[in-house]
């Protein structure tokens, strides 16, 4: 029985030009970011930093989040607070109804992914662009985010040229040098310039929201972002609660992290730390600046003394950018806004266990992404207790929504018996010699692991034996 | 075979069920390594299994109850060897995790401190130096994820093969990227599993090595089983898949 | 209708806290000890890294800035009048007319079509650099608005020397970040540049296609 997960994974796998596409991406990735922290003693200090500073920031969620309103209103930003997705993308609505305003720009934010914001606007009338070149992409493809830091990654040049030709005949010069990266680049420049200016709200993420001064830090390299956030009339800044950290001083050692860890690179081209709307004398720059605080299950998570370290979270994308299996899929095998390890811990979470359980079983648990989590989540322990909360009998120790919906009658009779069999040690050594004397009779096929490879073979004599033939201790 | 010295330093061996079912003779050669470099061994007979299977299944009440039975057949204060890093992973990272908030917490944090993984035991607290009695070879070594990550031993495998002085040691390209064994995964995620294998098997063959060895017998079992499966459909023989304690034993018997 | 989901969304997160909330986390900023002159030169390396053009110049600075417009054909340039430049930027210049005067004298929504249609480069001013990163850091005010560093195709900055500050964590702390944020503090690290396609670099693709920075001695921007 195969699952729509297996499906699509199987699909994934035979599809070899994303595959190529996402492989040759991530291995780009990879040697960057090994490069950009050359030096084991300043990284593992650096992580260590980063893990306290937000696990800090996790614990202390509540007081520092009444701190960051109290900061953004003073400094006259709208502070809102949504509890789901939709209510988030209603008040969103409001915003732009209140400006009557029908076209919103937007910088790359993951969080309106998660919240489905662009097909609720559209279904309204609202002209949703995209600005983030990858992004732009994607939209105009009609397709989902393959990476929460390079949403376009499983494509290649002539993919997207052809995407652009089909698009905006008009925009590119004709031949192949209208499907090369200066013309394709060029077409999405003039295209989204003529947005920036006309665009009278513009929205954005907020990659660190800082309780002490009321202040949202954005990380970009295209300009976008600035543009979305200063050209138009009206800035609406969407951030899960999570993302808020306690002090200035740690936006640094927070930032390299992210920068280092998602791209290699020392710094973005451009890092905005926006504190207030425009201000007296000031001649640009937006009249009014919204945060939209978004909860959509991150209090349910935080109520866990050991998932609500994935609240931790600074959405680098190191661990799939190691991860064995993601870097064999892209994203969209996934068919979740989070892919990757940290989709499989906070996918599960968000949307239940009964819904999207089935990533952490697409894992196997190598630890590759631990290994490079910037703020050192546990993922591959995480991963295991999102396996264990699909399966567990005795439900009413968790909070974990979904809990206990994956458990199969049959699977837990198998383990039950399994335990009887290998918790005494007699019934073991009897029913282990009984198999080896009956070898004889074990299959050559074994379902899915003999289309690729032989079935394992019975000893005839099984260690317990050999080793009291070969006169070892055996006490 | 008797002891090198007697009132010798005395340690537990923990086989592994895989070994114990498929590949017993990885787990009495690593019995005879420990003898050979004079450590008194003992294979206490109720031991069955790390519990690892069910707890990465998510069945915690079952493989804590298997746990504990381990706890109960390794009851003295001795050092625990492994064949096997995935399930010394197991015993000295997971157990403390599996019994927390139980009463058998003490002695599940005091049994994980004890315990070691083959190679890491002999090159780092025995020292052990073999003596190399075969002939020159290349052998790619495998180092399963939990040797690399958990148990933080591939440099003790490597360096233990390091002192053998006609053996050339390599290891893939992509060395750090995983088998795609998994345990359960090769089950529940078959078609990623294979890729997996299929990706790592062709990268240990383009060493060019005739030996392919590793700590764990679970992505041995993964790249053996593929190559076998890939000769059987006439596609060549690969190399020659053994455990590391075989191939040490086999090294300093000149077989 | 926000205000209960607040109220809700802090109850779950109190419901949630741990006995003893943990103290602030502090941590020990990486220190260089670099001399101006060694700031100077990885402040210049990691800028040129990734396409920043550095240029040392003096006094005369208004000569180079005249002789880097000509070379690219620039025709209009928006600069803050009345700013820490002082008087014009074109003092001096042996063809004051080549190159079009744009002082940013009135709010963007006035003239927001032609600030993104007609100005080839614009001029600012910064408040540091930052050496370990190549960054320059602009605040933005009255005289310097936030769109002038963004929208023409092409931005030159003014740098004093003494400006540049070793680390970022360096730069907030001495000049007190933390008292009072502006509306949009920014560092930038080169011109504007996307590696979505294909993770090949292109530049200019929202942002300034070009950064020149102008380090110049201390003293010579008049402003605070």
């Amino acid at each position: 029985m195969t699952s729509d997960l297996r499906g699509r994974i199987g699909t994934a796998l035979g599809q070899d030009r994303v595959r190529a596409n996402i492989r040759r991406a991530m291995d780009g990735l990879v040697v960057k970011r090994r490069n950009a922290f050359a030096d084991a003693g300043e990284l593992g200090q650096l992580r260590d930093h980063g893990a306290a500073i937000r696990s800090a920031a996790v614990a202390n969620m509540a007081d520092l989040l009444e701190e960051l309103e109290q900061n953004c209103t003073a400094n006259g930003i709208q502070v809102h607070w949504a509890e789901d997705a939709a209510q988030g993308n209603r008040i969103v609505a409001e915003i732009l109804d209140r400006q009557g305003a029908d076209l919103l720009i937007k910088g790359k934010s993951m969080v309106s992914e998660e919240m489905g914001l662009n097909a609720y606007l559209e279904a309204r009338g609202v002209e949703v662009v995209e600005t983030d070149l990858g992004e732009f992409i994607i939209q105009h493809a009609g397709e989902p985010p393959s990476h929460i830091v390079a949403p376009a990654v499983h494509k290649d040049r002539q993919e997207i040229a052809a995407l652009f030709r089909s698009k905006f005949p008009n925009d590119l010069p004709a031949g192949p040098e209208g499907e090369g990266i200066e013309a394709l680049t060029n077409a999405a420049r003039g295209l989204l310039r003529a947005k920036f200016a006309e665009a009278r709200v513009g929205l954005s993420g907020v990659n660190f929201a800082v309780a002490e001064t009321g202040t949202l830090c954005l990380v970009e390299n295209e300009g976008n972002g600035r543009m979305s956030t200063t050209a138009p009339e009206v800035h609406i800044a969407v951030m899960g609660i999570e993302k808020v950290v306690a002090r200035l001083e740690q936006v640094p050692p927070l930032l390299t992290l992210l920068t280092r860890s998602a791209t290699g690179q020392p710094i973005t081209t451009y890092f905005n730390m926006i504190s207030s709307p425009r201000r007296l004398g000031e001649k640009d720059g937006p009249e009014a600046v919204h945060l939209i605080l978004l909860d959509n299950g991150r209090t349910r998570m935080r109520a866990d003394a050991e998932l609500q370290d994935s609240l931790r979270c600074i959405r680098c994308g190191a661990c799939m950018n190691h991860c064995p299996v993601y870097t064999r899929l892209g994203g969209h095998a996934y068919g979740t806004v989070y892919p990757g390890p940290i989709g499989a811990v906070i996918e599960p979470q968000l949307q239940g266990v009964a819904v999207q359980g089935e990533l952490a079983w697409a894992c196997t648990l190598c630890g590759a992404c631990a290994e490079v989590c910037p703020v050192r989540i546990p993922l591959p322990k995480l991963i295991n207790r999102v396996r264990h909360e699909g399966v567990r009998s005795d439900v009413s120790g968790s909070g974990v929504l979904g809990t206990g919906a994956r458990r199969k009658s049959l699977e837990a009779l198998v383990w039950r018996l399994w335990a009887l069999l290998h918790a005494h040690p007699s019934l073991y050594r009897a029913a282990m010699g009984l198999a080896a004397r009956l070898r004889w009779m074990q299959p050559r096929r074994l379902g899915p692991w003999t289309r690729t490879r032989s079935a394992p073979r019975l000893a005839p004599e099984g260690l317990h034996r050999l080793v009291r033939e070969e006169g070892i201790d055996v006490e | 075979m008797p002891d090198s010295v007697s009132g010798a330093a005395k340690v537990y061996v923990f086989g592994t069920c895989l070994i114990d079912t498929l590949f017993p003779q990885a787990g009495l050669c690593a019995m005879r390594l420990l003898r050979q470099a004079g450590v008194r061994v003992v294979y206490p007979q109720d031991q069955t299994c790390c519990g690892q299977p069910a707890f990465n299944s998510g069945y915690r009440d079952e493989a804590r109850r298997v746990a504990r039975a381990q706890l109960d057949a390794f009851p003295e204060d001795l050092p625990i060897v492994v064949p096997s890093a995935s399930c010394g992973g197991m015993l000295r990272v997971h157990y403390p995790t599996l019994f927390a908030g139980t009463p058998d917490q003490g002695r599940a944090e005091a049994l994980s401190r004890r315990v070691y993984e083959l190679s890491e035991y002999l090159v780092r607290v025995l020292d052990w130096s073999p003596q190399d009695l075969g002939p020159q070879v290349r052998v790619v070594v495998h180092n399963s994820c939990s040797a690399r990550r958990e148990m933080g031993v591939a440099d003790a495998t490597l360096a233990l093969l390091g002192r053998l002085a006609r053996v050339e040691a390599v290891e893939p390209e992509r060395a750090t990227e995983c088998c795609g064994f998994g345990g359960t995964f090769a089950v529940k995620q078959p078609e990623m599993s294979a890729a997996m294998a299929a990706d790592k098997a062709d990268a240990i063959a383009a060493t060019g090595a005739e030996i392919l060895l590793g700590q764990d017998c679970g992505c041995l079992l993964n790249l053996g089983g593929t190559f076998a499966h890939r000769a059987a459909s006439g596609q060549g023989a690969g190399p020659r898949v053994l455990h590391i304690a075989e191939f040490l034993w086999e090294r300093i018997h000149d077989q | 209708m926000s205000n209960s989901a607040r109220s809700r969304i802090l109850a779950r997160l109190r419901s949630a806290q741990p006995d003893a909330p943990r103290p602030d986390v502090v941590v020990p900023a990486r220190r260089f000890d670099w001399t101006p002159a060694e700031r100077l030169t990885r402040f210049r390396e990691c800028l040129e890294a990734v396409h920043g053009e550095v240029h040392l110049v003096g006094g005369d600075w208004r000569q180079h800035l005249f002789g880097l417009l000509s070379q690219r054909g620039v025709r209009s340039l928006l600069y803050g009048d009345a700013g820490p430049l002082g008087a014009s930027p074109a003092i001096g210049w042996p063809d004051p007319d080549a190159v079009r005067l744009i002082p940013y004298l009135k709010p963007v929504e006035t003239w927001r079509e032609s600030l993104f249609a007609d100005i080839d480069a614009g001029l600012t001013t910064c408040r540091a650099g930052i050496a370990e990163t190549g960054s320059l850091v602009l605040w933005p005010t009255p005289q310097e608005p936030r769109l002038m560093s963004l929208v023409p195709p092409i931005h030159v900055c003014l740098l004093e020397a003494d400006l540049i500050y070793s680390t970022f964590a360096e730069l907030m702390a001495v000049q007190g970040w933390a008292r009072g944020m502006p509306t949009n503090a920014l560092a930038i690290t080169g011109p504007s540049k996307s590696a979505d396609i294909e993770q090949t670099l292109t530049y200019g693709v929202h942002g300034p296609k070009e950064l020149i920075v102008l380090v110049v001695a201390p003293g010579t921007v008049a402003g605070p």
